[in-house]
């Protein structure tokens, strides 16, 4: 290998590894909000990519089928609920629309804007509404019920969740892959390395999103609201903070994350309906690095792994997924021995 | 004559018996060809979803990565009697002992650190191997390995329909059987106590680390006969049943049956297998194209039987059936050894300048006393004093950050808990731990854990029977002793307040202590209790076991201590007989405040 196989491999780990970090970061902030370990993050990357992909194509993409029929579900939910609790009709109808209102007029946004051809652009902010608007659907349908539950069961549910997100990516997008243009075409010299525009936009979406996230974290209301529940979740419940707001919050985050990585991952390689799966994986390894609660440990993990699988593809290609999540062991082995006590669950 | 007869039909080995009779009758039965295929790949699911209910549902813990031990055991037979030309008979074990070495390596990695990150590595263990079974050349790739010999009884071939449905059925019932037995022993009582609570385990002398790697090497070994099964009856392998999906799907499996329960396991396999027989055909017909959509209805069930079935398929079936008397076999049983008692004079416990700190609170702040042979100490401060800290120091639950505990002569503090337990310190909890789902009996005799020495092994092969008699023997001594014989069988769960701290005595009085650390054991019980409670502790203390005691109710502590040790905001703020506790200013206004 010389250097500039080796400079190639690191830009390329690099990249992809900007990704891994902001799936790391939307696992951390998920289990350290609601202890959820959310497997199906990588669900919401495959369903970016690929409504992008439909989008493009001029059809309808699936997802909002899948929008509309939660969003119906939820609305259902929300008003038996209200009407058990106040048992007045109008109540009941009010509580369906408060939560139904903004996923069914995306998706008729979405039905409508699919045949128009609008600019890329457009088209991928239409994709992030749209799996964004996912995101609390799903926490509401599948875990909101369960919050309370130990984390043991929130995982199984959540496997569950991918399994039924998996089958319904495979009826909505077919067996087929699909691969999106790129945002920016350029290819840059820089010395020996060629650095290509989607690169740098993954560099700087990546950037801005973590950047995003922090001031949201540090400077607002919401964002230690939420840390606060990620703290303690009675305490936060005991100063007016609604731990249910907090997970539907959090689940619109890690959506809109998981959308953004599918776009920006996109372009770079063929997209799968089950190729979102091991993706997320990647960024879980990488939350396992940072022990589920450290931010920056994820992020610096994500590049790890993305510089690890970079390097293994061109060594070992055939034993590449191999190397990555096995390296899941020694990481645990290491943080089992600087910790070195388990705790009462 | 006719209760005799239902007495027999009651008993476990004759249902065991007509269970295996069934298995049998069932093969020579002109069922469909094709039921019989069914049943075969339920048995070898079953045995995987086995191994579930022992990690899971007893223990606590989930693995997402049987499927890929299932691989190894199908991979080491199906290479080894391939490449190597080794007899089918043989490969069992070859693979049995490599599964052993990778959940070995794997349980003592993962089972330090809390519950999560042990599922979280199995995932990527099962994607690991799945891989690595795919890029071997040695293993064929993703084509696999054909050409398996059949599994031979002299020249009879035993890999296919009817006499596999035997071999297959047979080993399930064993193996459940087993399980069990297992769980009805001195090694199931500390199994169940890793869920409940596995500070309270670690209490009673259970090494609790130790029983999580047992478990997961043991739920491992379960799926890998499995894949020596499949690997044979298929004739070939290749990486795909051995993947994560397949690891999720037996997880499906045991949720979907009851995780709970042994025969859960079996209800599992059967219904997901026929689900998804009929989703197959069903579901292409009404979506349209192929493809597996059937994990679409999966997940959802999956999600489902959380929240409204969260104990399983088996829950509703098993609440038809007649629970399961415990005979009352132990009369008889001769009494376990005990340990030589302090004798008077002998300095039991020595507590000297210990300190707790948290981060910047020092919540317990150099606190020495003694507690002599055949003496009861109170321990009392106001709430927040730090008395359970204290305690918590004590028998080792806690890390001291300064001073030194010895009990009785040898140094104890900075031992594991369960040293210190074996060493004749026993304790009860401010807040009951207990095995809800177990028995008051059972619950009593985790207490004499450290008294018996038979292992999982002995337990499911039944050959603990003496030394469990003994044990519950014991147990309902104790039981009768604090006037609690007749609830023995009930659940724990289902006693009230007072009742289940009185256990958690007779369960700290199991283990022959020489010192009893007692945690507010009067907290909810009524004015006869208390006095029978005060009886019993000066009856232990004639025996010559000391005590110290934590506790509110001021009549009982200054009724039977000898000395009495008062802490307030950490420290130590007097010790002294009862009545110069009482008449101390200093104590007074720790309780109720000073008069300004």
């Amino acid at each position: 290998m010389d250097a500039s196989i080796a400079s190639i491999l690191m830009l390329d780990g690099l990249t992809n590894g900007a990704v891994y970090a902001l799936l790391g970061l939307a696992t951390v902030l998920v289990f350290s909000v609601t202890r959820i370990i959310f497997i199906p993050q990588g669900e919401f990357v495959a369903y970016g990519a690929l409504t992008l992909a439909m989008l493009q194509a001029g059809q309808v993409p699936g997802t909002v089928w899948l929008l509309l029929a939660m969003a119906l579900m939820v609305g259902f939910l929300d008003a038996v609920q209200a009407w058990r609790q106040s048992a007045r009709l109008g109540r009941a109808l009010q509580a369906a629309a408060a939560s139904t209102s903004m996923p069914l007029l995306l998706s008729a946004l979405g039905w409508w804007a699919a045949p128009q051809q609008f600019p890329l652009a457009v088209q991928a902010l239409l994709t992030l509404a749209i799996v964004t608007a996912c995101g609390p659907l799903v926490y509401r349908l599948a875990y909101q019920s369960l919050a309370d539950a130990s984390s043991l069961v929130l995982l199984i549910v959540s496997v569950g969740v991918h399994l039924a997100l998996t089958g319904l990516g495979l009826l909505f997008f077919g067996a087929e892959g699909f691969r999106n243009p790129s945002f920016w075409d350029a290819r840059m010299h820089w010395g020996p390395v060629l650095v290509k525009g989607q690169a740098l936009i993954i560099f700087l979406v990546s950037l801005a999103m973590i950047v995003l996230l922090w001031q949201f974290f540090s400077r607002t209301l919401r964002g230690k609201a939420l840390q606060a529940t990620a703290v303690n979740r009675l305490g936060a419940r005991l100063m007016g903070i609604s731990t249910t707001g907090a997970g539907q919050l959090t689940f619109a985050m890690a959506a809109l994350i998981g959308a953004l990585s599918g776009l920006l991952i996109g372009p770079t390689t063929t997209i799968f309906y089950d190729s979102g799966f091991l993706i997320g994986l990647k960024g879980f390894v990488a939350a396992v690095l940072g022990g589920l609660q450290s931010y920056p440990l994820a992020a610096l993990g994500a590049l790890f792994v993305g510089l690890v699988e970079a390097f293994a593809s061109y060594w070992a290609s055939a034993f590449k997924e191999m190397i990555v999540f096995t390296l899941v062991l020694p990481i645990l082995l290491w943080r089992s021995l600087a910790s070195g006590h388990s705790e009462e669950h | 004559m006719v209760s005799k007869l239902s007495k027999a039909l009651h008993a476990r080995g004759v249902q065991r018996l007509a269970l295996g009779l069934g298995v049998l009758l069932f093969a020579v039965l002109p069922v469909p060809e094709f039921w019989i295929t069914q049943l075969n790949y339920i048995a070898l699911y079953a045995m995987v979803v086995l191994g579930l209910v022992l990690l899971t549902g007893v223990g606590g813990l989930t693995s997402f990565g049987q499927a890929a031990f299932v691989g190894i055991g199908a991979y080491a037979a199906a290479y080894l009697s391939v490449a190597a030309g080794w007899s089918p008979w043989l490969t069992v074990f070859a693979g049995l002992l490599l599964t052993t070495l990778c959940a070995l390596v794997l349980g003592w990695i993962t089972l330090r650190m809390s519950g999560h990150y042990l599922p979280l590595a199995t995932i990527a263990w099962g994607l690991s191997l799945y891989y690595l079974m795919g890029n071997l050349d040695a293993l064929g790739k993703y084509d696999g390995i054909q050409g398996i010999p059949p599994l031979l009884l002299g020249s009879w071939d035993i890999s296919e329909g009817r006499p596999f449905f035997v071999l297959a059925w047979g080993l399930l019932l064993v193996l459940v059987f087993a399980l069990q037995n297992l769980l009805d022993s001195r090694t199931g009582r500390a199994l169940r106590a890793l869920r409940a609570s596995a500070q309270m385990a670690e209490a009673m002398g259970v090494n609790t680390l130790r029983h999580k790697v047992g478990i997961f090497v043991l739920a491992a070994l379960f799926a890998s006969l499995s894949g020596w099964l499949l690997a044979h009856s298929q004739r070939i392998v290749n990486p795909s049943p051995f993947g994560l999906k397949m690891g999720i799907e037996y997880l499906f499996m045991g949720v979907l049956g009851g995780v709970g329960y042994v025969w859960g396991a079996l209800a599992g396999a059967l219904s997901a297998k026929l689900l998804e027989d009929q989703l197959q055909v069903l579901l292409p017909r009404w979506l349209g194209g192929s493809g597996s959509y059937e994990v679409i209805v999966f997940g959802v069930v999956l999600v489902l039987a959380l929240k409204y079935l969260p104990d399983g398929i088996w829950s509703l079936v098993g609440r038809w059936l007649p629970a399961p008397q415990r005979p009352e076999d132990w009369q008889g049983a001769p009494a376990l050894p005990e340990r030589a008692k302090p004798v008077a004079g002998e300095t039991v416990l020595e507590v000297q300048g210990i300190r707790k700190q948290f981060g910047g609170l020092v919540a317990v702040k150099d606190i020495s006393f003694c507690i002599g042979a055949g003496h009861i100490v109170g321990l009392i401060g106001p709430n927040g004093a730090g008395k359970s800290t204290t305690f918590n120091l004590i028998s080792g639950v806690l890390p001291l950050s300064a001073g030194s505990v010895r009990f009785r002569g040898d140094v104890v503090s900075g031992l594991p808990s369960r040293a210190i337990a074996r060493r004749g310190m026993s304790r009860t909890f401010q807040h009951v731990k207990m095995i809800p789902e177990l028995s008051v009996l059972d619950n009593v005799a985790l207490g004499a854990q450290l008294r018996g020495r038979c292992g999982a092994l002995a337990s499911m092969l039944r050959l603990d029977r003496f030394e469990e008699r003994q044990l519950l023997a014991e147990a309902a001594r104790q039981l009768a002793r604090i006037g609690m014989a007749e609830t023995m069988h009930t659940p724990a769960g289902n006693l009230a307040m007072g009742p289940q701290r009185l256990m958690e005595i007779a369960r700290a009085l199991c283990s022959d202590p020489a010192l009893l650390l007692l945690d507010e054991p009067a907290a909810g019980l009524r004015h006869q209790e208390k006095q029978a409670l005060a009886q019993v502790l000066r009856q232990l203390r004639s025996e010559g076991v000391s005590i110290l005691l934590v506790e509110h109710d001021m009549d009982l502590v200054m009724d039977v201590s000898d000395h009495i040790v008062v802490m307030e905001f950490g420290t130590l703020l007097m010790a002294g007989t009862p009545a110069q506790v009482q008449d101390s200013p200093a104590v007074r206004a720790a309780y109720l405040g000073v008069e300004h």
